[in-house]
């Protein structure tokens, strides 16, 4: 029955997504304005029911109730209750409604909350919100039923891939989808913008939250995944450059691009066709990395349920959107001014800098993950990996980390070098003391060596701003941007240092023998079977030690799941300041001896320091740019009181 | 900003559709080339999983006679429906080896007895030693292994009637006759 309740909510969020579209599209014209007043509560409406309709697949994954397809081939009952819940999302159809339901939830908010803008652009927003997701209930409701019923109910369920039942993967893709969905609020807003030509400060500042938003939980969902590669997968590095993954880079690259250009259109009134057309960008990047990742058009180690036909279903949505609003952008953006002007040598000028270093990155990554594709349909087989990657895009990263090392120190419209020549000079006086010492202690490639040298430089620069100024009166959001930029510098140096610094050492070991890798003396002590709730492993157990140190116990093991059957590598990890101890349990070799894969990475955990402290920087911005907008509306209330009392 | 110029992103953005629209609808090219194949199978023993066949070491793999070495187990459905097509590729005069992943003696037999026996040996893989180290990541999964113990060619999944020509096929290049 409740499956039924859920499917019931699904199709009245539909309806009221359709409401929605036609309201608010009717309501811009003249002769339709009182359907005005139906837009803002459909979208309430909607968001409530699609939350609703989310809620009861979670019940029915708490209950495991077999009598649900989804639940029966996604679901376990020996499985722990945790993943239970995650494999509500572990799936194509239960993220297709987790999808759904973040946006209409977001719909519901805009609703709720937006009244600064110009009514006819909130509700061009919302029509163009309800435009969007009509589409994907249609995929959900006609291609996707979450809550189809088997005709006889399953007596067991088929499990979780277990490469997904891990604490850091259950969390990755809905962080992630959370942030993909805030990019289609930017888009709706850019849409809604495009509509009623209102490209104004205003609109950034609307716009600029969810931006924001968007890119701190894409932040955080790259982060968390590629820890995952790294410790489940046991890729031991940190980027792949495999499809997947660039799925969820290239909408990070342009909602990084995006947030920068909205901010200069909040605070100086400039860059707005070029904002407009980043916010498309920034949504059509989230569509085509679901569409790669869903369609199974390019191969991948890790693309999850793929089917060509929901592919097919994924393309059109892609061509109505994205077509759509490139046909508008094209036909309006002609007529929307470009804003106030400003010197090369400003903060804004940094900004566009770095603004199309981004794009220039965005589109390497964009050309190299499609090439392949491109490539077969001309019958050639190849795959772009790391040798074009890593080079083609540092061409790009360099000048764009110099830059965004110098740019905060601009003034706004115009500024000279000579009026920030200190700093720079510290600056570069970082940044050369890095270099003698990464060069006497031995020769490593030119990237890691640039790698290294550029984040201390920024990491210094990073703070450059507070130079001068009182902490306590420096704005939130300026403490939000210190903190990002630091970490970017931070995870690039555990970039640099893991590529330059790693030492990897593949033995084969008979219980009792040692290996060295770095600092650390490895002994295998002994290998033993071990069973947990739904798998069986082999387990190893090291002793490892620096120096006379005390030892530490590390137990990688080789998992064997049953239900699905499938095998898994748990590595294990041994995490100190300076670094991490990666060990890896591999096959048995003929003489009984056990292959045994080490590493010692120097500092690798910083990548993912970097990352939290990104995304902590956006939050402060976040909590900074709400705060301002309460004052500046508090001030305005009281001058407003002041005068009324004076008159 | 010229006219022209605004319309570049949708005529980019038309032809990946086109192309990426080409791509969905040409069929793939999807055989899985497995690491393993042409690697000797490790060094192992297994105990007699069932009563009705003795157990298997890695001698029988190298005794100069190439066969079929069948992973599977009582418990997996799959390995029901693959059971058939086990029989036809035994009645052509393959011998098949069998791997039983921790199962029980008893299973053993009741899924022989209901299903079939097509196996010349079945050694007991517990914890699956045998199956880890022959890259195996799932039940069933079948490998052609020649005289020498060397796979050469690894089958994931039940084998349904269309692949049973495939298997005869791959049985004959390793030197079966």
């Amino acid at each position: 029955m409740i499956a039924e309740l859920g499917f019931a909510a699904l199709w009245m969020a539909a309806a009221l997504a359709v409401l929605q579209l036609v309201s608010a599209a009717l309501s811009l014209r003249e002769e339709g304005r009182q359907m005005a007043a139906l837009v803002r509560p459909a979208a309430i409406v909607q968001g409530a029911l699609a939350t609703t309709s989310f809620v009861i697949l979670l019940v029915l994954f708490a209950q495991t109730d077999l009598s649900v397809k989804l639940v029966a081939t996604h679901s376990h009952t020996a499985k722990p209750f945790l993943y239970k819940l995650t494999g509500a999302w572990g799936n194509h159809e239960g993220s297709m409604l987790l999808w759904v339901a973040v946006m209409a939830l977001s719909g519901a908010l805009i609703a709720k909350i937006e009244h600064r803008l110009p009514e006819r652009t909130t509700l061009a927003t919302l029509g163009a919100q309800g435009f969007i997701g009509v589409g994907f209930y249609a995929f959900l409701l006609f291609s996707s039923n979450p809550f189809e019923r088997l005709p006889v109910p399953a007596s067991e369920g088929l499990g979780l891939n277990p490469l997904l039942q891990d604490i850091g993967l259950a969390f990755h893709p809905p962080t992630l989808y959370i942030g993909y969905v805030g990019l289609s609020v930017a888009f709706s807003f850019a849409v809604g913008a495009l509509l009623t030509r209102q490209v104004t400060p205003d609109f950034a500042r609307a716009m600029r939250a969810w931006v924001l938003g968007a890119w701190v939980f894409l932040t955080l969902g790259i982060t968390a995944g590629s820890y995952w590669a790294y410790y489940e997968l046991g890729w031991g590095g940190y980027w792949f450059w495999d499809p997947v993954e660039n799925a969820s880079l290239m909408p990070w690259l342009a909602a990084t691009a995006l947030l920068h250009s909205v901010s200069v259109l909040a605070s100086r009134n400039a860059l707005r066709t070029w904002t407009i057309m980043l916010g498309v960008v920034a949504f059509s990047m989230s569509m085509l990395g679901t569409f790669l990742v869903r369609s199974g058009i390019l191969t991948s180690v890790h693309a999850f349920a793929v089917d060509p036909e929901r592919g097919s279903f994924i393309l059109v949505l892609l061509t109505i959107y994205i077509g759509s609003a490139l046909v508008l952008f094209a036909l309006r953006a002609g007529s929307i001014a470009e804003g106030e002007r400003f010197a090369v040598t400003s903060r804004e000028g940094a900004l566009v800098f770095n603004n199309v270093m981004l794009s220039a990155i965005l589109a390497i990554v964009l050309l190299g993950t499609l090439y392949p594709l491109l490539a077969e349909a001309f019958g050639a087989r190849v795959s772009v990996g790391p040798p074009y990657f890593n080079p083609v895009g540092a061409i790009f990263t360099f000048p764009m980390l110099a830059v965004m090392a110098v740019g905060p120190l601009l003034r706004w419209r115009d500024d000279s070098w000579s009026r920030i020549s200190r700093p720079l000079a510290l600056i570069a006086a970082v940044c050369i003391v890095a270099l003698l010492i990464a060069v006497v202690n031995g020769p490593i490639g030119i990237l890691p060596l640039l790698g290294l040298v550029f984040a201390a430089g920024l990491a210094v620069a990073s703070f450059a701003p507070l130079r001068g100024r009182r902490l306590r009166r420096v704005p939130v959001a300026t403490w939000g941007m210190i903190f990002a930029h630091f970490g970017i510098a931070v995870a690039l140096f555990g970039m640099a240092s893991e590529a330059a610094f790693s030492d990897e050492e593949l033995a084969a070991l008979a219980p009792g023998d040692s290996a060295v890798v770095g600092p650390w003396s490895v002994t295998l002590d002994e290998v033993e079977p071990v069973a947990g709730p739904n798998w069986t492993a082999l387990q190893a157990g090291f002793s490892a030690r620096v120096g006379d140190g005390a030892p530490v116990t590390l137990n990688p093991q080789a998992r064997s799941y049953w239900s699905p059957a499938q095998e898994t590598t748990e590595s294990a990890l041994a995490t100190r300041w300076n670094g991490q101890l990666y060990a890896v349990l591999g096959n048995r070799a003929e003489d009984g001896r056990w292959q045994v894969r080490l590493w010692w990475k120097p500092f690798v955990t910083l990548i993912w320091y970097g990352g939290v402290l990104i995304a902590l920087g956006g939050v402060l911005a976040i909590i900074g740019w709400i705060r301002a907008d309460y004052r500046k509306r508090w001030m305005a209330e009281r001058l407003a009181r002041h005068r009324e009392a004076s008159t | 900003m010229s006219r022209l110029k605004l319309w570049l992103p949708l005529a980019a953005f038309a032809f990946f559709v086109g192309l990426a629209a080409y791509m969905l609808f040409t069929p793939r090219d999807t055989a899985v080339a497995s690491a393993l194949v042409g690697k000797q199978v490790p060094d192992f023993e297994l105990p007699a999983a069932s009563s009705a066949r003795p157990g298997v070491s890695i001698a029988d793999l190298t005794n100069g006679q190439p066969k079929l070495l069948n992973i599977w187990a009582s418990w997996c459905v799959p390995c029901i429906a693959e059971a058939p097509q086990l029989e036809t590729l035994e009645s052509a005069g393959i011998p098949i080896v069998g791997v039983a992943i921790r199962d029980s003696g008893e299973d053993v037999d009741r899924f022989l007895d209901t299903h079939g026996n097509p196996y010349t040996r079945i050694g007991a893989d517990d914890i699956s030693q045998v199956q880890l180290s022959i890259g195996s990541s799932g039940v069933p999964e079948t490998f052609v292994v020649d005289g020498s113990g060397t796979i050469t060619y690894q089958h994931i999944g039940d084998i349904r009637p269309e692949h049973v020509p495939l298997l005869i096929e791959e049985w004959r290049k390793a030197g079966g006759r």
